[in-house]
C-alpha cells in the first residue's frame, strides 16, 4: 500500500491523460454529483458532501478539502461504457439494397476515478449481461476493457446506503485496477493507494510514491468501520426471491401503485438497468435512415406494446416488474441479484418510495400467507 | 454487434391472403447460402426507415432458398409492409429463439391447434413432419378461424388434406352462407380429434385466451403439462435478450422461446398483466 497527497493524486490524473485515457471523475454540476470529463484535480467536488433520503438530494460546500466526501452521484459510470443514446447504425436505400454503415469500434479509453465498491458491483452484472451472454455487446465489451478503474472506499454512508445488505460495500475488494482511501484527520489530508491489476501497476510504477506505514494502514481500516456504522438502511435478502415469485397478485402492488407516479427515475439512475428500445429515423425524403438505441424504461406504457395494446396497463404491474426483476428473476436470469444497494431509486424517486421497505413488506405478506394459523 | 446488423432481402412474391394477411416470399441479396431456420423461429424484419418488428417464419425449412414470412396488417411497421410488392427490399436479422420440438417429437402423435394467424409460426412444422412422414405417428391439424373468408393458407390446406395422412378439422367462430363446415371455437374440436394422448406432442399458436383454453381441453384429454408446447408474443426490440422488453417472469421470450412447454411456463400462464 502506497500513500499519496493531493498533488500526487493531481500528478496522477496527469499522468493517466499523457497516456490517452479521458479522465472521467465526480463534478459537481447543477448542485449534484455528476461523472464528467475532468482536466485538473480541481474540477474534483472539493469540500462537498451530499445529504440523502428518500426523495431527497442536496450538496452543500464545507470547509473540508476532502474530495470524496460524498457517498453516489446521480448516475453510476453506466453512461459512459452504455450510453444513453447509442448510433447502431446509419444506412441508405439503393434500389440494389439497403446499404449498411456499421459504427467503427470505439477507440476511447476511459480512467474511472473516485468508483465506489457499488459501482463495482454493477459494472461486474452488466458485464455478465453483456460480455458473457450467448450474444455479446461488442462496444460495451471494448469500451470495458480498455478502461481503467480507479476506485474509492466510501468515507461516509447516507441514509438510502443498504451496500452491507447486499453484500456489496462499502469497501472495495476486488475489480478495481487502482483503490484510493482517502484520509483527513489530524490536519493531514491524503490518499491511501492500493494496486489491483497489471494495468494499475504498470501505471504506478512510473511514479515515486512512497508506501504507507503501519498507523497509516490502519487509517483505511478505521474509514471503512465508520462508513459502515454510518449505514441505517437494511434488506434481509433471505427469501426475497421466493417471496415475489409468490406475490405476483399481491395487493401490495396496488398500494405502491397509488403512490408511484410510473416516472422512470429509478430506472435511469439505476447504474445496472440495461433496459433500451431502438428507434428509426430518415431524413424527409427517406434516402438516409439511423437506427439509435435508447435507454428505455419499464416503467412506460409503450414498453409492453404489442398489436392490440399494452400487456402491462396498471402502474402497479409496471412496479411489479421493476422490483420482482431486480431481486427475484434477475437472480435466474443472471445469478446476481439486480440491485447493489446504492439507493440512487430512492434518493431519486419523486415521492420517496423505498425498495427496501417495499420488498420487507412483501416478503413479510407472503411470509404470513404460507404460515399455518397454529405457529401465527 | 452483427446480430443487430439487417441483411437484405429481396421480395420475389408478395401473396395477398386473406382480407388482412399476407406472405412475402424473400431471397437474400448478399449471400447466396440461403436461409436456414428450424420451425418456430422469427426474424426482426426492418422495412426501410419505417421500424423494426419480429415475425415468424412460415415457409418450408427444407427449402433454404426462399424465406417466407405472413402477418398481418394491424401495426405501423405490418401496415407498410403489407404496401409492399415484388422487388422491393427489406432488411433481415436472424432467424432467432427456440424452435418448435419437432425432433423431440419424433414417433409421437402430433396435435397442432392453431387460432387465426397462429397458425403462420405452425406451417414450418406441417411442412416438416410431412417431409418426414415416416418418423411421426398420426397428425392432427385443429385450426379455428373467425370466419370462412379468414382461413388462411386455404388452397393449401386442402391440397394438406388430400393427402389422407394427416388429419385437418376446421372450424370457424362464425359461419356465412355456405359453410358446411364445423362453427365454434377451436377448443370444441379437441374431445374429439383422434389422438393417442399418451404418445402425443401439441402445439399450439394463437391468441394468449385461445391457448388457455386449449391446454385445459388437452390436459382433459390426457396430455401431459410437458407435451403441449406453446409460442408466446411480446414486444421485442433486439431479439437476443438486450432490450428487456419481451421479459416474461424469469424467461426472455426472444431468447429462452418464444416456444415454451406449458410446464415450463406454468406458474406464470394467464397471469394478467405479466
Amino acid at each position: 500500500m502506497k500513500q499519496i497527497s493531493p498533488d500526487q493524486l493531481k500528478d496522477l490524473i496527469q499522468g493517466l491523460q499523457y497516456r490517452g485515457y479521458i479522465t472521467i471523475g465526480p463534478t459537481l454540476q447543477n448542485g449534484a454529483i455528476v461523472y464528467s470529463e475532468i482536466l485538473d484535480i480541481n474540477d474534483l467536488p472539493i469540500g462537498i458532501t451530499d445529504s440523502q433520503k428518500p426523495g431527497h438530494y442536496r450538496t452543500t460546500q464545507t470547509n473540508s478539502n476532502a474530495i470524496f466526501n460524498y457517498v453516489v452521484g446521480t448516475q453510476s459510470i453506466k453512461r459512459f461504457l452504455y450510453p444513453p443514446i447509442q448510433k447502431i447504425f446509419s444506412a441508405k436505400f439503393t434500389e440494389k439494397k439497403i446499404e449498411i454503415q456499421e459504427l467503427d469500434k470505439p477507440s476511447q479509453r476511459y480512467a474511472f476515478i473516485g468508483i465506489r465498491a457499488c459501482e463495482l458491483e454493477a459494472l461486474k452484472i452488466h458485464d455478465t449481461i453483456f460480455s458473457k451472454s450467448e450474444f455479446k455487446n461488442s462496444r460495451y465489451t471494448t469500451l470495458r476493457h480498455n478502461s481503467l478503474f480507479i476506485a474509492v472506499n466510501c468515507s461516509k454512508a447516507e441514509k438510502n446506503c443498504f451496500c452491507t445488505s447486499m453484500n456489496t460495500g462499502p469497501e472495495v475488494k476486488y475489480d478495481y485496477d487502482l483503490l484510493l482511501t482517502e484520509i483527513n484527520k489530524n490536519e493531514r489530508h491524503y490518499f491511501l493507494l492500493e494496486v489491483g491489476s497489471e494495468k494499475g501497476e504498470d501505471i504506478i510504477n512510473e511514479f515515486d510514491f512512497s508506501d504507507a506505514d503501519e498507523s497509516e494502514i490502519n487509517e483505511k481500516y478505521k474509514v471503512i468501520e465508520k462508513t459502515k456504522s454510518q449505514i441505517e438502511k437494511f434488506l434481509e435478502t433471505d427469501g426475497v426471491k421466493e417471496s415475489l415469485l409468490q406475490s405476483f397478485e399481491s395487493p401490495v402492488w396496488d398500494d405502491i401503485a397509488k403512490k408511484c407516479l410510473a416516472c422512470g427515475n429509478c430506472t435511469m439512475v439505476c447504474p445496472t438497468c440495461f433496459c433500451m428500445t431502438v428507434e428509426d429515423y430518415t431524413d424527409l425524403e427517406r434516402n438516409s435512415a439511423e437506427r439509435i438505441q435508447k435507454w428505455d424504461s419499464c416503467y412506460t406504457l409503450e414498453f409492453t406494446y404489442i398489436h392490440g395494446g399494452s400487456v402491462r396497463v396498471s402502474v402497479g404491474s409496471r412496479y411489479r416488474q421493476w422490483l420482482t426483476h431486480k431481486f427475484a428473476t434477475w437472480q435466474e436470469q443472471f445469478g446476481t441479484f439486480g440491485c447493489v444497494g446504492c439507493g440512487r431509486c430512492i434518493t431519486w424517486c419523486p415521492v420517496g418510495i423505498d425498495v427496501t421497505e417495499e420488498t420487507t413488506k412483501i416478503k413479510k405478506l407472503s411470509q404470513l400467507q404460507t404460515t399455518s394459523l397454529e405457529e401465527l | 454487434m452483427q446480430a443487430m446488423i439487417p441483411s437484405s432481402y429481396r421480395i420475389q412474391k408478395f401473396i395477398k391472403e386473406t382480407q388482412d394477411t399476407f406472405t412475402i416470399e424473400l431471397k437474400s441479396i448478399e449471400s447466396k447460402n440461403g436461409f436456414t431456420f428450424e420451425p418456430g423461429q422469427f426474424n426482426m424484419i426492418y422495412i426501410y426507415g419505417i421500424g423494426e418488428i419480429p415475425i415468424s417464419i412460415s415457409g418450408d425449412p427444407n427449402k433454404s432458398g426462399i424465406l417466407t414470412h405472413t402477418t398481418r396488417a394491424v401495426g405501423i411497421v405490418t401496415k407498410e409492409m403489407a404496401k409492399l410488392k415484388k422487388g422491393d427490399i427489406v432488411g433481415i436479422r436472424g432467424p432467432f429463439g427456440r424452435p418448435w420440438p419437432v425432433r423431440e417429437a419424433v414417433g409421437n402423435d402430433i396435435v397442432i391447434v392453431a387460432g387465426g394467424i397462429g397458425l403462420a409460426p405452425l406451417r414450418p412444422v406441417i411442412y416438416h413432419v410431412l417431409e418426414n412422414r415416416e418418423y411421426y405417428g398420426r397428425i392432427i391439424l385443429l385450426y379455428g378461424a373467425r370466419t370462412p373468408q379468414d382461413i388462411l393458407f386455404r388452397k393449401e390446406l386442402e391440397k394438406f388434406r388430400s393427402r389422407l395422412d394427416i388429419d385437418i378439422i376446421v372450424t370457424v367462430d362464425r359461419a356465412i352462407k355456405g359453410w358446411t363446415g364445423n362453427v365454434g371455437v377451436v377448443t370444441t374440436l379437441i374431445p374429439r380429434a383422434p389422438f393417442d394422448p399418451i404418445n402425443t406432442i401439441a402445439m399450439i399458436c394463437g391468441p394468449e385466451i385461445m391457448m388457455r383454453y386449449t391446454i385445459i381441453e388437452l390436459i382433459k384429454r390426457g396430455l401431459g403439462k410437458d407435451k403441449i408446447y406453446v409460442t408466446m408474443e411480446r414486444n421485442m426490440k433486439c431479439g437476443i435478450g438486450f432490450c428487456g422488453h419481451c421479459q416474461y417472469g424469469t424467461e426472455f421470450i426472444c431468447k429462452d422461446g418464444p416456444v415454451f412447454s406449458y410446464k415450463e411456463i406454468e406458474h406464470l400462464f394467464g397471469k394478467r398483466e405479466l
